[in-house]
């Protein structure tokens, strides 16, 4: 009888793919754990070594918010989905005014994709979690076979804590406050599609995938009055104003000529008949606040990166309630409509 | 944007604008048919409406390829995908228009039809290469203006002796149907409607020039101005048929002279010549069969034309009752005067074509100016109760 060893690394070959013993919860899958994951995600929460990470209680109040991440191409200008899982639940995490201390991640890997390409995935997803300063606290892994997923599927989960004295929320909405954007629209969303198989165009468009909690704590630190922020990811700019007005006594009126939208990003709606408004952004907020605040505001989110290009789009009206309506570039005016399915491109 | 952002100057458009009001004549009203969807699309999307006074009226019409495609041909692809077993290509748009039954290729594709998404005839051929053991039929629609890629994948599928690749041919031509609408009064008088002029598909004509319009001056005696698709470009054609209309004069001008000429892409008319030949008619939906509107795949490129190819049945496919979508499209009735609009009828979950395609009428007025629209079929109600 041979003494038990310890799970160590196991070098992969570099052709390796994952197999179904990968994801049978043996020996197997503690190696490609330990190969894997835990050279990319180190920190003291995981090395705790249990199932369920344990956390310090802070002072405050807590939040949790959960996303599922699948995306294709995985790999895309500017970021990948581990980046992505990491960025997208931090973020939805830091819309409600919270600065997240902990992320869990879970992984569904489809039989035989390439080893490399996980690690790859790993190594993003541990630097977005390092440079965010959020570690990754506990995690899972799951092989379904092949054909039956598209590569990988990730699902993160985000803890966050809110200080006190914030308050956003959607009942805080009131007619006359300003309606502030981070920057860009549509980066994420054309930097996607120019990777797409039978749609692949050359651009120097990456995607604004990026974690806002630096920039939202700045934020709510001189103006915890702000009344609501958002991220405008799927569905994009329009599907989160129209989330916010519908239903309500309260309607929201947009400047086209004031939302700021890259020339390539732009050129690329064109050729594609698709509207900037409706593509999903990674990296960029939404902000209400009141009309006092909007200058101060501005100014913070432009100190960072991520809001180099920050402008104030519009107002919160109670003209038109239930609809988001737009002064066109021309001068006219129209509704913003919320995307409906999926947008495809029109034929000429 | 060079070329584009120029288009869409506020300044520019509000000197348009002002022109437009200076001469347009309050006392009577101007009725001008967008005949492309591209220009309905573009007048909602900018708002063009707000900058001309409320006399100066858009009939919206049967421009659109993916609402004109009658609901049979629709069947007739979702049985090729299905009955046939072959690779459909499609263009995004034509995905969701639900035919009989209201299923679409989306929902087909949901069923496990092989329905493909492809952005242009070269990806339909491309899938034909790397898929040698399976039929792949692309679904050709649109106006002159889609029709020469189809023309180009058809003979370089050809030259290449490719033998599973076949186009379902429905490209359809638009100085056919607007002779159609504009004849309509004749065959029956209720469907008079009052056109005062035409803003010309400036796509269309990249291709056939503005010369095959010259009928609708000369024989019908109304005026066209070729038109581009940006808002500034609408305005000023606007205020080019508003002078027409006013002086008298009854002529095809171009505004779009920076891409149109008269003659038009005669290199792309004559692939089109050698691929394809004129339907004796077709049956477009809202306008029913129209007398050479289509074209057919000629004998000497069958291998390669769907409906010979492969054994079609017999369909009695049937529109939604009680869906405006043919008298919206023949410019007879607006979107407001459907039953349906708004109601069991919006984009997520279309009953007829001109919702569910972003170019239709039904679309452009519930995505962009719903609340007039919800408001004005209110007081309309209420007026017919109070007549009543």
């Amino acid at each position: 009888m041979t003494a038990m060893q310890p799970i160590r690394a196991k070098r992969f070959h570099a052709d390796a793919r994952v197999t179904m013993s990968h994801g049978g919860g043996g020996r197997a899958t503690s190696e490609l754990i330990a190969s894997v994951f835990a050279p990319h995600f180190a920190n003291p929460l995981l090395e705790q070594g249990h199932d369920a990470a344990r956390l310090d209680r802070p002072a405050g109040r807590i939040v949790v918010s959960t996303d599922g991440h699948v995306i294709s191409p995985l790999f895309f200008p500017g970021g990948d989905i581990g980046s992505l899982a990491v960025h997208g639940t931090l973020n939805d995490v830091a819309m409600g005014g919270a600065q997240p201390i902990a992320l869990t991640a879970a992984f569904v890997i489809e039989e035989g994709f390439p080893l490399a390409d996980l690690e790859r995935i790993a190594a993003s997803m541990g630097e977005a979690a390092r440079r965010a300063g959020v570690p990754i606290a506990t995690g899972d892994t799951k092989v379904v076979e092949r054909g039956k997923g598209d590569g990988v599927f990730i699902t993160t989960t985000g803890i966050g804590v809110v200080p006190d004295g914030v308050e956003i929320g959607p009942d805080r909405l009131a007619a006359g406050q300003a309606i502030l954007l981070s920057g860009t629209l549509g980066d994420h969303g054309v930097a996607i599609m120019s990777q797409r198989q039978g749609l692949e165009f050359e651009t120097t468009i990456t995607s604004d995938s990026a974690a806002l909690h630096h920039m939202v704590a700045d934020m709510v630190a001189a103006v915890p009055g702000i009344a609501l922020l958002r991220d405008p990811t799927r569905g994009g700019l329009s599907s989160t104003l129209n989330e916010l007005v519908e239903g309500t006594r309260l309607g929201v009126l947009i400047e086209e000529a004031a939302i700021p939208v890259k020339g390539e990003v732009a050129s690329a709606c064109e050729l594609l008949g698709l509207d900037p408004l409706h593509i999903a952004n990674e990296g960029k907020l939404v902000c209400i606040c009141e009309e006092a605040d909007a200058q101060t505001l501005l100014a913070i989110m432009r100190t960072h990166g991520e809001g180099t290009d920050a402008a104030r789009i519009g107002t919160v009206t109670a003209e038109e309630p239930g609809f988001v309506r737009m002064t066109t570039a021309i001068g006219g005016t129209r509704i913003v409509d919320w995307l409906s399915g999926e947008q495809l491109p029109r034929i000429c | 944007m060079k070329y584009v952002e120029e288009f869409r100057d506020r300044a520019l458009a509000e000197k348009l604008s002002a022109a437009i009001r200076a001469e347009a004549d309050p006392a009577r009203s101007y009725n001008f048919m967008e005949f492309c969807g591209g220009h309905t699309h573009a007048i909602f999307r900018y708002g063009v409406q707000d900058l001309v006074p409320g006399n100066v009226h858009f009939v919206h019409g049967p421009g659109c390829p993916v609402c004109i495609l009658p609901i049979r041909r629709l069947d007739d692809a979702i049985e090729l995908a299905e009955r046939h077993g072959v690779i459909l290509c499609s263009y995004g748009d034509m995905l969701r228009v639900p035919g009989s039954k209201r299923r679409s290729l989306l929902s087909v594709k949901a069923q496990g039809a092989d329905v493909r998404m492809v952005y242009s005839t070269l990806d339909a051929l491309d899938i034909a290469r790397k898929n040698p053991d399976r039929q792949v039929v692309f679904l050709g629609i649109g106006f002159e203006t889609t029709t020469p890629p189809t023309a180009l994948a058809i003979r370089q599928a050809a030259d290449e002796g490719l033998t599973n690749f076949s186009v379902f041919c429905n490209h359809v031509l638009t100085p056919a149907a607007i002779r159609h609408i504009l004849d309509a009064p004749d065959i029956d008088p209720e469907e008079a409607v009052h056109l005062d002029g035409f803003l010309g598909p400036s796509h269309v004509s990249t291709v056939i020039g503005s010369r095959p319009y010259e009928f609708l001056s000369e024989t019908y005696r109304k005026p066209v101005v070729i038109a581009g698709f940006e808002p500034l470009d609408v305005l000023q054609s606007v205020l080019m048929l508003i002078r027409q209309v006013n002086e008298g004069r009854v002529e095809v001008e171009n505004q779009y002279a920076r891409v149109v000429t008269r003659e038009g892409n005669t290199k792309a008319q004559d692939l089109v010549d050698e691929i394809f030949e004129l339907r004796p008619a077709f049956e477009w939906r809202g306008l029913g069969m129209v007398a050479r509107s289509a074209l057919a795949i000629r004998p000497a490129y069958a291998p390669f034309d769907a409906e010979a190819r492969f054994d079609l049945s017999e369909k009695t496919s049937r529109e939604v009752k009680s869906c405006e979508c043919p008298a919206i499209l023949r410019g007879v009735k607006k979107p407001k005067d459907c039953k349906l609009f708004g109601n069991v009828c919006t984009p997520d979950n279309p009953m007829g074509s001109c919702m569910v395609s972003s170019e239709g009428s039904c679309a452009a007025y519930w995505t962009y100016r719903r609340a007039e629209t919800l408001a004005e079929m209110a007081k309309d109600k209420a007026m017919a109760e109070q007549a009543a």
